[in-house]
């Protein structure tokens, strides 16, 4: 039994080492080649399970080929008539039990793994962020560090990061698969999750809940940098000056448009935690516009002229005065300067 | 009362012969024709679907409109589509096969179909009166209470009328199963697809009923300003997960089981031989049925419930595999050793073997919960459960549609067409299906919109679509089978199959009392047991006498008229209080009808036994 199932999980594991040689999805997406804890902990769950799976798939296959071969009406038998035979003690007790066997195989670990992702022992040693799930945007608080940010979550790498989910609306869920599973951040309580990311990068985070029309546009970024880069840009975010006076002309006039269009209103800039627009202190450092947009003054601008058509739903249309191009143009200079940190997706490696 | 048989003409007359029938068989017929039409918008809704994914970033349809397709191609296609299609099939077959004349409240039966009608109208009529439900078939709150316009109240009406009309249709069954068999016929020498539907039934009577409660708490959130599951008024929107799944695990064995008994039935039959384990198939059924009701929150693993409850759900989703398991290696056994003949509804269950091989494994891997919080809402469940629902339960309708075609309609379907709807069909399944296990671990969650190039999503849905097109052309290519048979003159004997179980035992299509004797049972597969000793028929089990039949009825389809009329009422008086005189209205014809149902004597007439003579010759 042992030396079979060592054989599969060999076999398993040398074909999914091809699949991800062949380039099973994109390597910071993909939750097959796991860069975190949670990730590799699923991961291994998985291969285990699988390797079990198709074990049982190639015994019924087996016998199931067996009985196309051999049990299909020949010419000349049309009137055979077969055995009636009622069942088989001893064979129907062996399809019993060795299921049950597998199971167990399967069982344990779960177990086991289900309990070590749920650990919350070392939360208070550890960093802790209180993620808030929007329509469609994400909100990161950290707590001992206070500082907020949204969209791109910064975290060291090695290192347990406690994410404390809740939802301001509906029901979303915070997935980043190379990094970890998935928790549901819910309206009416807090869950609490972690992650830990083992190299520097970019990894690439969804919303896993239906949530509504730009339920697919609802994308973030973890952006695991070495623990003193970490360190430096907290310090920088901590550091930053909402009211800091940008140096071009044109992004002097964006600052005044976007306190005078009130824009201020819902988005913060600094770690002023009320906000019910995303928080924009870092906006100029940011992967992406909105999560899914390219990053550039462009869409940027057309943004700011029809958010409704980029993405479906969001609570920003209609919340504000009609902006002309011009006046977009600018408060995107505004916006594109906010870089209060060397520490970047850049220096994380690339996107 | 009269018993001369009065043969009426003309559409008209036809067509009110069906509204009012009480008649199981042609009750049968409503269902499927029914549930056929909503699997066609069903499956117009998937193509859509498909479409929009064909590549990245499309903008085939918008964003909300395609929440309202996913929304209802998941609705449509269990409530409205799979169901009511095992409906059908139950009420053509069981009392056939445990030798009844009828079900047990054939009234009941009619109310229960037009009521699932009509709910299934109402909700489909949300695609004209301003859009259709969004919020997924599974309705989470808040997204469900918090969505705008009336997509969600006609969810909840619809639901809830046609959701009545399964619950009827499920008591129905139990009673009739319990107390309709004929003499002899133990509950272990039931045919093993009379043993599913009454597990089914057990299953619709205890889930049902979450449904209802959940509807009810949604629609007062929605429509009377109630609580139940806003955080914000102390309501909690994870109990409608709960609600939803207590119902909705149980739903997808209320699905699965009925066919289990369809290829119990076809396997038998042609493979020549009596099915293999038939105890042991019979108390897995049961098994199954029972722990469906144990293991609900494994849809919720990453809801937040805590290592300890995850654990408890995973092991106990885990031991279904144990019964499930039985089941697949006693199918093995009843071909090894046979003599089988390789027709449509028998290449339909070769094909399920290795399907559901595949969709009841990828659901250990799902059990296993803390691989589950990667699986879980991406393309891996959907996979999973099209493996479980298409791969199980529509190649099952499909077996069943070919193997009792004749029993129901006279006339057999066409073979080489039959071939051919299932090659498209199976191929375009996998192609549609296996390379979504990838796609969900490669990163894309379910219910998405679209995805964004360069996330190395496209392959995988191209080839997805490219296979959602096959499994089209194999539906189209059954629709022309049909209507190419129905057109056909062509009489069929009343065992075509050499089968095994009573239905066989009479001619196709029955007549309209099923059994002019009720037949004599002496063992599991009562025909093959007459045939094996030489007679061609059943052996009666009473002297030829009088048979009693109930009358016809208009007033079900007038109850479903008025609570369908009450619906709308219920959905606009939000905007507007004078719609509810439209629930006054729909509610008053509904009671009305029920008290004329209680007051009015309706005894039913006898089919005398001198004109069954006469018809035997």
């Amino acid at each position: 039994m042992k030396g079979w199932m060592g054989k599969f999980r060999a076999l398993f594991l040398f074909s999914s080492l091809l699949l991800v040689l062949s380039g099973c999805g994109k390597e910071n997406l993909t939750a097959f080649v796991p860069e975190g804890y949670g990730a590799e902990v699923s991961l291994n769950l998985i291969i285990i399970s699988l390797a079990v799976m198709i074990f049982v798939i190639l015994v019924v296959m087996i016998v199931y080929t067996m009985v196309l071969v051999k049990f299909r009406k020949k010419k000349g038998q049309e009137d055979f008539i077969p055995k009636q035979t009622e069942g088989n003690k001893a064979l129907e007790v062996i399809w019993t039990v060795i299921p049950i066997i597998l199971l167990i195989i399967i069982a344990v670990p779960t177990v086991t793994a289900t309990f070590d992702l749920a650990d919350d022992s070392k939360a208070k040693d550890s960093i802790n962020i209180n993620v808030t799930g929007n329509q469609y945007w994400w909100h990161f608080s950290y707590n001992k560090e206070e500082i907020q940010t949204s969209q791109d979550l910064y975290i060291p790498t090695d290192t347990r990061v406690y994410l404390n989910l809740k939802s301001s609306d509906v029901i979303h869920s915070f997935w980043v698969p190379s990094i970890s599973g998935k928790m549901d951040a819910n309206p009416e309580n807090e869950n609490t999750m972690y992650i830990e990311a083992y190299e520097e990068g970019v990894y690439w985070g969804k919303c896993a809940e239906l949530c509504g029309p730009s339920h697919s546009l609802m994308d973030f970024k973890v952006i695991a940098v070495s623990p003193e880069e970490y360190e430096q840009w907290v310090q920088d975010m901590k550091n930053v000056d909402p009211e800091a006076q940008p140096e071009t002309a044109s992004a002097q006039e964006g600052q005044k448009l976007f306190q005078e269009n009130s824009c201020i209103g819902c988005h913060a800039i600094g770690s002023s935690p009320a906000a019910v627009g995303p928080n924009l202190t870092n906006f100029g450092d940011r992967t992406r516009v909105a999560g899914v947009l390219d990053h550039d003054k462009e869409t940027i601008v057309n943004w700011l002229l029809n958010p409704d058509e980029l993405k479906p739903g969001n609570k920003m249309a209609g919340n504000y005065p009609k902006l002309s191009e011009e006046e977009a143009s600018k408060i995107a200079d505004y916006l594109l300067q906010l870089q209060p940190s060397e520490i970047t997706p850049e220096s994380a490696g690339n996107e | 009362m009269s018993t001369a048989v009065t043969h009426k003409k003309g559409f008209g007359a036809f067509l009110w012969d069906y509204i009012t029938t009480v008649d199981h068989k042609k009750i049968a017929h409503l269902y499927l024709i029914a549930g056929g039409l909503f699997f066609l918008i069903g499956g117009l809704e998937a193509m859509l679907i498909r479409i929009q994914l064909i590549k990245p970033a499309n903008d085939f349809v918008s964003a909300g409109f395609y929440n309202e397709i996913l929304t209802m191609h998941g609705t449509t296609m269990i409530f409205l589509a799979a169901m009511p299609i095992i409906f059908g099939l139950m009420n053509a077959v069981v009392p056939l096969q445990i030798g009844a004349r009828d079900v047990a409240f054939p009234f009941l039966n009619s109310l229960g179909f037009w009521l699932f009608l009509f709910g299934g109208l109402l909700l489909n009529a949300s695609w004209f009166l301003g859009g259709a439900p969004d919020a997924g078939w599974t309705a989470y709150a808040p997204l469900s209470t918090t969505s705008p316009g009336h997509g969600v109240d006609f969810y909840i009406l619809g639901l809830q009328i046609s959701g009545a009309g399964t619950l009827m249709g499920g008591i129905n069954f139990l009673v009739t199963i319990i107390n309709m068999r004929a003499p002899g016929m133990t509950y272990m020498r039931m045919p093993l697809f009379t043993w599913t539907i009454f597990v089914t039934s057990v299953l619709i009577l205890f889930a049902f009923p979450a449904l209802t409660v959940g509807l009810f708490l949604l629609m007062f959130d929605r429509m009377f300003g109630s609580g139940f599951f806003d955080p914000t008024m102390g309501g909690n929107s994870v109990i409608w997960e709960h609600l939803f799944w207590i119902f909705g695990h149980p739903e997808v064995y209320i699905l699965i089981l009925p066919v289990f008994g369809v290829f119990s039935e076809v396997m038998s039959t042609f493979a020549k031989k009596r099915l293999f384990g038939y105890t042991a198939m019979v108390f897995a059924t049961v098994l199954i049925g029972f722990l469906g009701f144990m293991v609900w929150a494994h849809h919720m693993f990453t809801v937040g419930l805590g290592p300890a409850a995850n654990s408890i759900f995973a092991v106990a989703t885990m031991a279904i595999a144990v019964p499930t398991g039985i089941k697949i290696f006693n199918w093995l056994l009843t071909l090894w050793g046979g003599n089988i003949t390789v027709n449509s509804a028998m290449l339909w269950s070769l094909g399920f073997l290795p399907t559901f091989t595949i969709g009841g494994t990828t659901g250990v891997m799902l059990a296993a919960a803390a691989a589950d919080y990667q699986y879980h809402d991406s393309y891996f469940v959907v996979a999973h459960f099209h493996y479980v629902i298409v791969g199980g339960v529509v190649f099952g309708i499909f077996a069943a549609l070919h193997y009792w075609w004749p029993k129901m309609f006279g006339k057999i379907l066409n073979e080489k067409l039959g071939k051919l709807t299932f090659w498209l069909f199976f191929i375009g399944f996998h192609l549609t299906f296996f390379i979504q296990h990838f796609l969900g671990l490669m990163g894309m969650p379910r219910r998405y919109w679209v995805f964004l190039p360069d996330q190395g999503l496209d392959t995988g849905n191209l080839i997805s679509t490219i296979g959602a097109f096959f499994m089209a052309a194999g539906t189209i290519v059954f629709l022309i089978n049909v209507i190419s048979t129905s057109v056909k003159k062509q009489e069929v004997a009343g065992d075509p199959w050499d089968g095994r179980t009573l239905e066989w035992s009479i001619p196709s299509p029955p007549e309209h009392y099923n059994f002019k004797q009720l037949p004599l049972v002496r063992g599991l597969d009562p025909l093959w047991v007459e045939k094996t000793e030489g007679r061609k028929e059943m052996t009666p089990a009473e002297p030829l006498g009088d048979i009693h039949m109930p009358n016809n009825s208009i007033l079900p389809f007038v109850m479903s008229l008025g609570f369908f009329i009450a619906g709308f009422g219920f959905i606009y008086q939000v905007d507007d209080l004078s719609w509810l005189t439209a629930v006054f209205v729909g509610m008053g014809i509904a009671l009305g009808a029920m008290f004329v149902r209680s007051v009015k004597d309706d005894l039913g007439y006898h089919i005398h036994k001198e004109d069954l003579e006469k018809g035997a010759k």
